[in-house]
This record gives C-alpha cells, sequence and structure tokens, in this order.
C-alpha cells in the first residue's frame, strides 16, 4: 500500500481544556466526577459564559459558589437549571480548593452553540 | 572565657564531634554519606568533614582566638550505619546559620561541598540530604511564580500538563522548528519544550527560532481555543546574553522560558528567577549534568540536594525523572523529592530517602517534570506516580506517531484524559491501565495507532543509585 494512504489528516479541533479531547460525557460518568469532588473536600462552583467569550479568565458565577456542598443530587440540580437559564452558554463545574486558593479540578459539562 | 594558644595539630574529633549537641531549629543540617580509608575511625572521618566545610583548617592557628569559634563552628552531632554497606556510614552535621550569606544557595554549596569532598582521608563522600532551616528560606525568592500561579495563568486544573520536546533536538531552522511546535500544539500538547542543547547554534540563531516559535504559538491558541507555551531555552553564555533572550520572549508575549540551572550556575539561575519574577514570567528547569554529580551511590551530591536547591533558587518546574522511562530513578526516591519540591512540609521519611523534617513555610510549589523515553502505554503509572501537580513529556512518544506530531500529541491528549477520568471515577488505573487505554481508543483512532506502535517498548534496567535498605 502506498504510504501516503496509510496516513490520515488530523484535523485541529476547539476544546474546553480538561476533558475535551474525551467523547460527551454519560450522566453517571458527570456524576462520578462530582462525586470525586465532593470526595477531596473542595467545594462545588457552577460558572457559565457564551462561547464567544470562553478563554476570558472570568466565567459568570451561577449563584456563589456551593461552599461545603456534599449533595450530590443538588450540584446536578443546580447544574441543569443553569444549563436552562442559559441554554446557549458553556456550563462547567469547578472543584474549588479554599486550602490552595486554586481549582482542583474544572471541566465543561454543557457545551453551548 | 578565654583562651590560651596553643599551636600544633589537634585530632578533629576533639572540637568538631559533639556527640551531645541538639541542634537548633535556625541550623542548617546536613547528612553525609562517608566513606573513610581505612584505619580512620568514623568518628575523626566524620569530625573531618564538619570542620572542613565549616570553620576548621588542618592546623590549629592563632587567629582562631580572635572570635569565638564556638559559635561558628559546624558540628557533627550524630553517626549512624549504612544498611547493607559495612564500610560508609551517615555523619549528620549542625551548621550555624550565620555561617551563610542570606538567600545564597551558591554560598550554602560553596561551603558544604567544597574542598571537603576532595578531602584524602575520605574515599568517598556524599550530600545525601540538607534540612533547610525556616530562618534561612525566608531569606530566598524560590519559584517565581509557583504551582498556583502558573495554573491560573495557564489555565489548567484538575490534571497534569501535557508536554514534549522539540525532535530532532538539533538541526533543524528557526521556520522548520516552529513548524513542528506548531503541530505539537495544535493536536492537544499544553507546552512544547527547546530541547537543552538548543541555545543559538549556526543552523537556527535564538531570535529565528523565538519570532518562528511564538507565531506558532499564536496560532494553536487561537485555533484550539485552549492556552498554550513553549520553553524558551535563555540558557546562555553570559548573563547579559542570557537576559537579552529573557527580554525578547517578553517581547513576543510569551508565558515561559527556560533554563539550565547546573550547567549555568546557581549564581546564574537565581538571577534568572528574579527576573522571572519581577516580569510575569514562568520559568522552567532543565538539570543537564545532574546524573554526573548524583547518580553515584556513595561519592556527590544526591538529587534530592538538588531539587531543594531549586526551590530555593527559583523554578516553576523542575525534570525530576519518569521512574518508568529510559533514564534512572528508583519510584520511592522520586516520590521523596517530589514531595520537596511541591508540598509544604516533608517529613522525615527514610523509606523515601529523606532525612529530615523539611518544614517549607509559604514557599511556592514547582512542577515536577516527567520527560524522557516515555510513551502512551507509560500514561497509567505516570499519572499515579507524579499526580496532578507534574508534567508529562512525551518526545519521541509524540513525534515518532505515524501520522505526524499532531495526531501523536492528541493521541497522548486522550490517554491523559482518560487515565485521569478513570482515577476521578474510582477506579486503580495501573491495574486497569490496559482497559482504561483500550476503551479510550476506540473513540480516538489516533490514540488507537499510538498503542500499536510502541506496544513492545520498554526500559528494564535496575537503578544504580538504590536507596540503602537492608536487602
Amino acid at each position: 500500500m502506498p504510504f501516503q494512504s496509510t496516513v490520515s489528516d488530523y484535523q485541529t479541533v476547539a476544546t474546553l481544556e480538561t476533558f475535551g479531547f474525551l467523547p460527551p460525557m454519560t450522566q453517571e460518568e458527570i456524576y462520578d466526577q462530582i462525586a470525586y469532588i465532593i470526595a477531596q473536600g473542595w467545594s462545588p462552583v457552577i460558572e457559565h459564559v457564551h462561547p464567544t467569550g470562553c478563554m476570558q479568565t472570568y466565567w459568570s458565577y451561577w449563584k456563589l459558589p456551593f461552599f461545603g456542598e456534599k449533595d450530590l443530587n443538588l450540584i446536578v440540580s443546580e447544574l441543569e437549571a443553569c444549563h436552562r437559564a442559559y441554554p446557549d452558554h458553556h456550563v462547567r463545574i469547578i472543584g474549588y480548593d479554599a486550602y490552595t486558593q486554586s481549582q482542583g479540578t474544572a471541566f465543561v459539562v454543557f457545551q453551548g452553540r | 572565657m578565654s583562651k590560651k594558644y596553643d599551636a600544633g595539630v589537634k585530632e578533629y574529633r576533639d572540637t568538631y564531634w559533639t556527640p551531645e549537641y541538639v541542634p537548633l531549629d535556625t541550623d542548617l543540617l546536613a547528612c553525609f554519606k562517608c566513606t573513610g580509608q581505612e584505619g580512620v575511625p568514623k568518628e575523626e572521618v566524620a569530625a573531618a568533614v564538619a570542620a572542613e566545610s565549616s570553620t576548621g583548617t588542618w592546623s590549629t592557628v592563632w587567629s582562631e582566638l580572635l572570635t569565638d569559634l564556638e559559635f561558628y563552628k559546624g558540628r557533627c552531632y550524630r553517626i549512624e550505619d549504612v544498611p547493607g554497606d559495612p564500610e560508609a556510614f551517615y555523619a549528620f552535621i549542625a551548621y550555624p546559620l550565620d555561617l551563610f550569606e542570606e538567600g545564597s544557595i551558591t554560598n550554602v554549596l560553596t561551603s558544604l561541598v567544597g574542598n571537603v569532598f576532595g578531602f584524602k582521608a575520605l574515599r568517598h563522600l556524599r550530600l545525601e540530604d540538607i534540612r533547610f532551616p525556616i530562618a534561612f528560606i525566608k531569606t530566598c525568592g524560590g519559584p517565581p511564580n509557583g504551582i498556583v500561579v502558573e495554573r491560573d495563568r495557564l489555565n489548567k486544573y484538575g490534571r497534569p500538563l501535557l508536554g514534549c520536546t522539540i525532535k530532532p533536538k538539533l538541526g533543524l531552522s528557526g521556520k522548520n522548528y516552529g513548524r513542528v511546535v506548531y503541530e505539537c500544539l495544535r493536536g492537544g500538547l499544553d507546552l512544547t519544550k527547546d530541547d537543552e542543547n538548543i541555545n543559538s547554534q549556526p543552523f537556527q540563531r535564538w531570535r529565528e527560532r523565538f519570532e518562528f516559535v511564538a507565531e506558532a504559538v499564536k496560532l494553536a491558541q487561537r485555533e484550539t481555543g485552549e492556552v498554550k507555551g513553549h520553553y524558551l531555552n535563555c540558557t546562555a553564555n553570559t548573563p547579559e546574553e542570557l537576559y537579552e533572550r529573557a527580554e525578547f520572549a517578553k517581547e513576543l508575549d510569551m508565558p515561559i522560558i527556560m533554563h539550565d540551572y547546573i550547567t549555568g550556575g546557581f549564581t546564574a539561575n537565581t538571577g534568572l528567577a528574579n527576573w522571572c519574577r519581577k516580569n510575569g514570567m514562568l520559568l522552567h528547569i532543565h538539570r543537564a549534568m545532574h546524573a554526573v554529580i548524583d547518580r553515584h551511590p556513595k561519592h556527590g551530591i544526591h538529587f534530592r540536594v538538588l531539587a531543594k536547591c531549586l526551590r530555593l533558587s527559583g523554578g516553576d518546574q523542575l525534570h525530576t525523572g519518569t521512574v518508568v522511562g529510559k533514564l534512572e530513578g528508583d519510584r520511592q526516591t522520586t516520590l521523596g523529592y517530589i514531595d520537596n519540591l511541591r508540598e509544604s512540609f516533608v517529613p522525615e521519611d527514610r523509606s523515601r530517602g529523606n532525612f529530615f523534617d523539611q518544614d517549607w513555610g509559604s514557599m511556592p510549589g514547582v512542577f515536577a517534570v516527567a520527560s524522557g523515553g516515555i510513551h502512551v502505554w507509560h500514561m497509567p503509572a505516570l499519572l499515579a506516580i507524579f499526580g496532578d501537580d507534574s508534567c508529562l513529556q512525551f518526545g519521541g512518544g509524540t513525534h515518532g506517531h505515524p501520522w505526524g506530531s499532531a495526531a501523536g500529541a492528541a493521541a497522548n491528549r486522550v490517554a491523559l484524559e482518560a487515565c485521569v477520568k478513570a482515577r476521578n471515577a474510582g477506579r486503580e488505573i495501573e491495574k486497569e491501565s490496559r482497559d482504561i487505554l483500550m476503551e479510550a481508543a476506540k473513540h480516538s483512532p489516533e490514540l488507537a495507532i499510538a498503542l500499536e506502535t510502541w506496544k513492545e517498548i520498554k526500559f528494564e534496567f535496575d537503578t544504580v543509585d538504590k536507596l540503602d535498605v537492608q536487602g
């Protein structure tokens, strides 16, 4: 077989940082990741932005950070509420670590259009 | 109380072996592994090391009496056997804080690993560890930015950073080099790196490289929507050249530069770290020449000491070996010194090679960089060993992909994210590594090809420098 036909063309994709290279997660997989955030002792934070602003440092908070919240179902329902209120926005969840003042993790749950 | 001058030669141990001494919190403590010449008592060897690395010389001198040497002398306060080695022993030495210039790693090393290493009464000598007192640490600048600030600048959270060194490491023109950078970054890497021996050679002068690389970084950033960077190696022949290159990187709006801290030297490194702190520039640190100094188990300086010295001198990322790749490095030892790069307190733990409690206070942490002969099959082990605050760099494992560097980069990024996702979901990533990677490859033809390409490559050689444990 000639060499050229064995090589595929790699197309650049626009991605949204952590987990941007994985296929969209199922609901159960998202639950697992939120459970991890809670188990680490981090505070869940929900943020959203219109896709045109996705490279901004600051996205809009949904309400306030959910400091000390341990209820997985509540976080899931808040994520959905944010998505309903801003259906065309990216919505991400952050595990905020007050000890390091950093984000233990952050990834986009709903992609806007 | 005044003393009389008594000329002559005294045994070192009369003055410098003080087993009753209780070290002060402000003392700088060192652990040396000593192998003396036959017939010389351990106490005499240990005391000689304490003396020759602090205030002593071979003869009594009258001018000692002009000062209070009891205040300034180093003291050997403990001797321990080395497990499994009948001829060597550990000497623990306490040095008063005032023996050292504030903030000067250069000064600490000139004292501790200066003349004493050539001392005839010793066959071998190795500096195993230093406990820096917090009082000294507070006088050092440390990492110009640190892990937290670097994450915020690069917008990378919840996973290791992903990088690679541009290959071939020598011989590309500036424009060709920038092309390879662009391919890697558009494929999903966060950072690319100049090889350490790329400085400013005839085939590619530094300014040429900087300009093309800057264009590649900016283009990849625009196209992917993610923050990208390239470690522009500023290591140069003179400090003036070093700063000129750093300034130009800043002018090009690049986020990170690079320095080789052992060949470049601690003075140059500390100066550059200060420049980075002033100019909001991240600093990646390479460690060429380290294995000359740290690999022999009985002579030289252990890398944990060189790593601690770098954290104090300044750097935001430091190469630490990979454990699993082509270069030397034992797992427990590596964990011991990456703790000392990243944590604010590291307890004594001989099973990790840490001889002292080490309090870092508020000094920022340094990313551990794993680079050298690693490929996609190593990903689960690398994540398990190094954790999130690391930078994993695949050179051959990116450019060697049959479809090119962009596809190689994508394969590594998919593998990394699949491992992080699996770990967070509670899976045992080392045990289930094969399943995790094969599942991820179902959605990524780039990863599937990478797994096929590197399936048989292993680097299984025994470590030369092992932890001292009873065999």
